[in-house]
């Protein structure tokens, strides 16, 4: 093994072609034959492996929604599971074509890194879950309270801004995984148990009893999460963050996976433009014209795949909150096909 | 001599006791355990000690354990371990994302494996030394061939790098490319010549330096050739190994390329040679002075900021390199151990014999050396084993990655999901750990009726 190793280490290093040539992604990914999408090791509701092995999520939704767009097909995918810290390093080596891991919009990570966010899929925050016989009902009666957090997170920065700028006492206890905060938090150790409010949702579940937990109304910090491309292909980006829109606009407009084959045929210049039926949109993108009728008739709109992945069809049961459409009171909403 | 300094002086012999006539299991338990009342009061201790960590244990894994149920809802406020969880994602734990059609590959390697490496292991059974070249020699490049895919893709070597060598275009045969394989050939001989120059030089003897050169790139060579060639195997792509398949082959790799390499360093660390000495103390001491984790990080995230632009090695390759390197520092200084315990008068009375430093070293120093190490190699080994789970920080999942990544589905989550995997972990990991420590005693036991010490 150890002569294998050798030969292999010095092969790796010379029989490997020099220079790679910098083509557009869209049309590296159409000669691959596949899209290499980095996604979490493992977030419930957002990435996580399936008994089958199969990556499923909301954020693998879109990876799929993007192939659905591009080869008619939602299993050309594959999926790279990063860790937090080297998942923007996989996506300017160019090891990824797009990052979908439940990463938060800031202005740092957009201007310092060479990186785009193209859009939010899921509206989050950070929120606070407690015990309901503490009789609490807001996050400002939680003066002197111990918060079980983990570390190394703004999460952390998060709770001290929100304790400190309210005069309140608390007292942070904080663990390295999400899985060791969240037993300390059963067993006592602490009085609240503070995270985005979509993982609270799901570590819920793994609490002895679910029931006796509430979720406190208070968020207190935003955390728009989105996918992110590399800088410097217009192209792409436009086609990653169209994606997101044709779902969302599809929602807007009644175009279900079930319905759109019907849908084609509707006289709504709107939804002809969506579908293709009317227009040359999707060449515009460098995709077929029948784009969204795919990305629609594969993956769904924006309501269903949050419906399956976290919403009320899933076992998380996350409100649509912030997630609803413009038009029903939420923050979703898409710029218009035309 | 006083009176006062005796203590106590015998003036009879003792009386002749008769042979004790109780003895058998039942005698031994009593006198082993009851004998006195300290020991009747340990004894009982470790009764009570035993049962107090037993039982719960016990209990959670088998008593109030849930055994069957399609997700979590069935293992919702069990007490004991939730074995549904276990049963669903066992695939994923022992190979990963590794596609599910083609997991015969390595269940064969897997196979292969046991079945070369239990007669290596068992001391009465034949043909040890065609047995050892099929399992170091073969077996790799099998198992290497299975799991990847084999057929490598190479096109360029050293001269297509350099100038512009393009005779045969993309032309292949069986997935050799024609370029690499005649540059490949052309770079062997044309080393070949200037070693023969350069030692015709130096006044050594050029003709057998430049065979040796040949020979090197010939044996090189076969084992690429081997790993290049195309068996029509669907390639798998190291990223989406996994699992407990993972952890075997960086543990495995770790101990099978640390023993020699580590014996190497050994050897030159005592070398009379000024050079040889200081290269390897510097290799062992640097590596043992850097925390694996970071040899991991460094060679993960550090290593591509290195190389030039689109060269990229495989992200498994990189992390058992590290720990192969990492793993034969620590050997080395283990085997060094065994070397100084052997007495000097070995070493006069081989000389004596008339023999070199290598058979010196190969018929009589290291079998002593390597016999009264046995303890300390195994415990590397063990440690190493154990060690691998450190790739999960560089984002390669072990078995406990899957693990991880499984506590992550939400059609899991329970309370006692945890626990259970962690417990399934545990188990695995005493298996192996165990099987180990087991076969190294029996090792040295062997060695001790062999007449060694």
């Amino acid at each position: 093994m150890k002569r294998l190793v050798c030969a292999l280490l010095i092969f790796a290093g010379i029989g490997v072609p020099a220079s790679r040539v910098e083509a557009a992604v869209l049309d590296q990914v159409k000669t691959k034959g596949f899209l290499q999408c980095g996604v979490s090791q493992g977030i419930p509701g957002f990435s996580a492996p399936d008994d089958k092995g199969n990556w499923t999520g909301l954020d693998v939704d879109l990876c799929r929604a993007i192939a659905a767009a591009i080869f008619n097909d939602p299993t050309k995918v594959k999926f790279s599971p990063l860790s937090a810290k080297d998942r923007f390093t996989a996506l300017q080596s160019g090891e990824i074509d797009v990052l979908s891991r439940n990463t938060t919009w800031t202005l740092s990570r957009d201007t310092s890194l060479g990186l785009n966010f193209t859009g939010v899929i899921y509206y989050d925050g950070q929120g606070f879950m407690v015990r309901q016989d503490k009789k609490v009902n807001s996050a400002l009666e939680l003066s002197s309270a111990s918060v079980c957090t983990q570390t190394g997170t703004t999460t952390e920065l998060n709770v001290a801004d929100f304790f400190r700028s309210r005069k309140m006492k608390y007292e942070i206890i904080a663990f390295a995984t999400a899985d060791e905060t969240v037993k300390a938090y059963d067993s006592g150790r602490c009085d609240v148990f503070t995270t985005d409010v979509s993982q609270l949702n799901a570590e819920k579940l793994k609490l002895a009893k679910p029931a006796d937990h509430i979720i406190l109304p208070e968020i207190i910090s935003k955390e728009p999460l989105g996918p992110v491309v590399r800088q410097g292909d217009e192209q792409w980006f436009d086609i990653v963050k169209w994606t997101l829109y044709a779902m969302i606009n599809a929602e807007e407009m009644g175009v279900t996976s079930k319905n759109v084959a019907e849908m084609t045929k509707s006289p709504n210049p709107e939804i002809k433009r969506l579908l293709g039926t009317e227009g040359k949109f999707g060449e515009a993108l460098g995709l077929p014209n029948d784009w969204a009728v795919r990305i629609v008739k594969h993956i769904g709109n924006y309501g269903e795949i949050f419906d399956r992945n976290v919403g009320a069809g899933s076992k998380l049961g996350i409100d649509r909150g912030l997630n609803r459409l413009w038009s029903k009171g939420g923050l979703q909403y898409a710029p218009p096909i035309r | 001599m006083t009176g006062s300094d005796r203590a106590y002086i015998r003036t009879r012999l003792a009386a002749n006791e008769p042979p004790p006539t109780r003895a058998g299991p039942f005698h031994a338990i009593v006198q082993g355990l009851f004998s006195g009342p300290l020991n009747i009061a340990f004894t009982l201790f470790s009764i009570v000690a035993i049962a107090f960590a037993a039982l719960p244990v016990v209990r959670f894994l088998i008593v109030d354990a849930v055994w069957q149920g399609m997700d979590a809802s069935a293992c919702q406020g069990a007490g004991g371990a939730c074995w549904p969880f276990v049963q669903a994602k066992f695939g994923q734990f022992i190979y990963g994302t590794y596609p599910e059609a083609l997991r015969w590959r390595p269940d064969l390697v897997f196979v292969l494996g046991a079945l070369l490496l239990a007669p290596l292991l068992a001391p009465a059974a034949p043909l040890k030394r065609i047995n050892a070249l099929l399992f170091f020699g073969i077996y790799p490049i099998v198992a290497f061939v299975l799991l990847t895919g084999g057929n490598l893709d190479l096109r360029h070597f050293l001269i297509g790098r350099l100038t512009a060598w393009n005779i045969f275009g993309s032309a292949t045969t069986a997935g050799l490319s024609w370029n690499f394989w005649s540059d490949y050939v052309a770079t062997a001989f044309l080393v070949a010549v200037l070693v023969e120059v350069g030692a015709a030089l130096l006044g050594a003897r050029a003709r057998k330096a430049s065979f040796t050169a040949l020979f090197v790139f010939a044996a090189v060579g076969a084992v690429v050739l081997a790993a290049d060639l195309d068996f029509g195997l669907e390639p798998v792509e190291t990223r989406s190994w996994g699992g407990l398949m993972v952890t075997l082959v960086v543990a495995i790799t770790g101990i099978v390329a640390s023993l020699p390499l580590g014996i190497l360093l050994a050897l030159g660390r005592r070398s009379e040679m000024p050079l040889v000495r200081l290269a390897s103390v510097i290799f062992i001491e640097f590596w043992r002075g850097v925390p694996l984790i970071t040899v991991l990080f460094f060679a993960t995230y550090m290593l591509p900021l290195f190389l030039p632009s689109g060269v990229s090695v495989d992200g498994l390759l990189r992390v058992l390199i590290g720990v192969a390197l990492f793993s034969a520092a620590y050997m080395a200084e283990v085997v060094r151990g065994g070397l100084q315990a052997i007495p000097k008068s070995q070493y006069e009375a081989a000389e004596a014999l008339g023999l070199g430093y290598w058979q010196t070293m190969s018929f009589v120093v290291l079998p002593q050396a390597l016999t009264i190490v046995i303890p300390g190699i195994v415990g590397n080994f063990i440690g190493l084993f154990k060690d691998t789970t450190l790739v999960l920080i560089v984002a390669i999942f072990d078995l406990l990655g899957q693990l991880r990544a499984a506590f992550a589905d939400p059609a899991w989550a329970s309370p006692v999901t945890l626990y259970t995997g962690f417990a399934f972990a545990g188990i695995i990991y005493f298996v192996f750990c165990y099987g180990m420590s087991r076969y190294a005693l029996s090792l040295e036991r062997r060695a001790a009726v062999a007449g060694g010490r």
